[in-house]
Parts: structure tokens; sequence; C-alpha cells
């Protein structure tokens, strides 16, 4: 199966693969201290902290049941 | 506006004739994008405040979901702007430098480095693929329970035991099918790049993560390339396949591996 995908604007997730994680590395002088790694990290955790906080005020919890439940 | 001001690269191509910057863009902080040349070679930078940019107050926005996601997709905007007037290449979200004289030196210095990946890139364009899978559909036939006899505890140890191999089994299984998607799609790619598995929450799927690549695939053949993934998802109908894209070359500004990687260097077309 194929997904269409019909967005005006790329998925976040995608950009933030190549934006954050791709491209030329040039050790810039300003953020010669912040090295890739943490660039990453560092957003990620914020992306998914925000993320989560806003699965658990929609009130979806039982995600992760489907997982134990094995074939039905 | 007050404070000092940092430059800000977006990309580098090769120097346009005429010397324009691509027109009405505007990045990261809504600056016009402007053009620092040197070496045959341009950077498409603009000018950001410190006071935004520095690194203690980048550190801060990073973690702010907004901001990042405001500010990438100004990054990216540009880039595919400028990629309208040329091949780029992309550089990594956050490069800053104090003064445009900077820019030059660094372009100087990294001239080869430059236009050997713009001559790789050349005619050519990043595709994304991701496979998503159900893993309830890769599990192994549900045979007869094995044994009949054990007591209630040693036969919920030994079905829990079953439904880990399976998931297992199933994991192997998914793995394999989007290893054979992989080679489908590989082979009209002159490059291919791995990413992680995204976040479950981030890309809000359920199931397994399968396959996130990106594919550098020539521009004449991005329309069967597309059309292959479509063709995919048919023949693999547990599979759940999404492409992206055309993209800017992110994935593929490093250079490539010495031994084993698809192509050598060829002639540019």
């Amino acid at each position: 199966m194929t997904r269409a995908i019909e967005r005006r604007e790329v998925a976040l997730v995608d950009l933030l693969d190549r934006v954050l994680a791709g491209g030329v590395v040039i050790a810039g002088e300003i953020t010669l201290s912040i090295a890739d790694i943490d660039l990453v990290r560092i957003s990620l955790r914020a992306l998914i902290a925000s993320v989560r906080v806003e699965n658990e005020e929609a009130g979806e919890g039982d995600l992760h049941d489907r997982r134990e439940g094995g074939p039905p | 506006m007050n404070g000092s001001l940092a430059t800000w690269l977006y990309a580098v191509t090769a120097a346009p004739e005429d010397g324009a910057p691509p027109r009405g863009l505007t990045g990261v902080a809504d600056e016009p994008v402007r053009l620092v040349e040197s070496a045959g070679l341009a950077a498409v930078v603009g000018s950001v405040p410190l006071a935004d940019f520095g690194e203690d107050a980048l550190r801060d926005h990073l973690e702010d979901l907004e901001w990042l996601e405001r500010t990438a997709r100004a990054h990216h905007r540009v880039i595919n702007g400028a990629a309208g007037h040329g091949q780029v290449i992309p550089l990594r979200f956050a490069t800053l430098y104090h003064d445009d004289d900077r820019v030059r030196a660094m372009l100087e210095e990294r001239r080869d480095d430059f236009t050997a990946t713009l001559r790789r890139v050349a005619g050519r364009t990043e595709w994304g693929v991701k496979a998503y899978v159900d893993p309830r559909s890769f599990l192994p036939d549900p045979d007869e329970p094995a044994g009949g006899e054990e007591s209630p505890g040693t036969a919920y140890l030994m079905r829990r035991r079953a439904q880990r191999q399976d998931q297992e089994t199933a994991h192997l299984r998914a793995t394999e099918r989007a290893e054979e998607i992989h080679a489908a799609l590989a082979a009209l790619a002159v490059a291919t790049a791995a990413h992680p598995p995204q976040d479950t929450a981030l890309a809000a799927y359920e199931g397994w993560m399968v396959l996130n690549n990106s594919y550098l695939v020539p521009d004449a053949l991005g329309a069967e390339f597309t059309a292959l993934v479509t063709d995919l998802g048919e023949r693999y109908p547990a599979i759940t396949l999404e492409v992206s894209g055309p993209w800017p070359p992110y994935s593929f500004t490093a250079p490539p591996k010495r031994a084993g990687d698809a192509q050598p260097e060829e002639t540019p077309s």
C-alpha cells in the first residue's frame, strides 16, 4: 500500500531528519560548541516532550496496550 | 535593529553569472537573503541578530518546539528557493559566522570539496521513502498452543515466551521485506542514506517503521522512482510506503565512502 501525501508543506519529522542531521557540517564560529549530536538531541528532546504532553492532554493513553496484545 | 549581527548560512551554490541573490527570499530571522561570493562559489546567507542566534540563545530556542519548527521551515524554504536557481548544497541548520569575510575565507578553503559535491549531486534529486508495518501482519500462523498439562504459571510463561518469539519472527520478516524494497529502490539511485526510525509519537504512527531512507536519484528517473514506490506498495500490501520529496540533497553532502558505495565518480551528464 502506498499512502498518498498531499501536504502543502513537508512533514516536520521528515524535515528535521534532514535539516538537523543532514547538510554539510562546517564548524561555524558561533555554534562551535554545540556539537552535531547535541543539536539533534536537544531538539528532539523538546519535540518529544511537547508531543507527549499533547497526547496526554488529548487523553489517548491506550497506545501502549496494543503492543502487548499479541495476535487478536 | 540594534545589537550585533551574525551571518547564518543556508547553502552553497556555484556563483551565478549575474551575481544576483534569489529574489524575495527571507530567512530564519525574516531577513533578506543575499549571496557572499568567493572562489567561483556563492554562499546563500542572511544576517541574523546575535541576541536571538548566539550560542546561548540558540540552545534555549532549540528546546522550543514552535521556534524550532518555524526556523527549520525557514531554513528549508531558503534552501529550496535557492535550489530553483541552480544546484545547491544545503548546510546544516545553525551554521553561523561572525561576518562575511569569514564566510569568504571558508569558501576558499573548502572550494575543492564544494566543487566536488556540486558535481556529484548535479542533475540528481533526493527522495525520501518510509515503510511502516503493523506487526500483526507478520506474525507466524498461530499453531496450536504447545503443551497442555502445565501448571497455569508455567503455561503463562510459555505463552509469554512464544509471544516474544513471534514478535522476533515478525520483526525479522518485516525487515526482510523492507530490505527487498530498499534493494529495488536503490537500483534506481546513485546513492542511498539511512535515517534512524522516527519516534512513534513524533511521526504519529503505530507499529514499526522498518525503512526511513533517502535516495539520490537522477532527475531523468524521478517519475520512474515514484512510480516504483507505488508498484512496491501494491506488491507488498502489508507494508505502508510513504514517499517524500523532491528534496534538496540534504542527505548526500558528505563525500561518498571509498569502497562499496554505489557509484564511482562519473562525468556528470
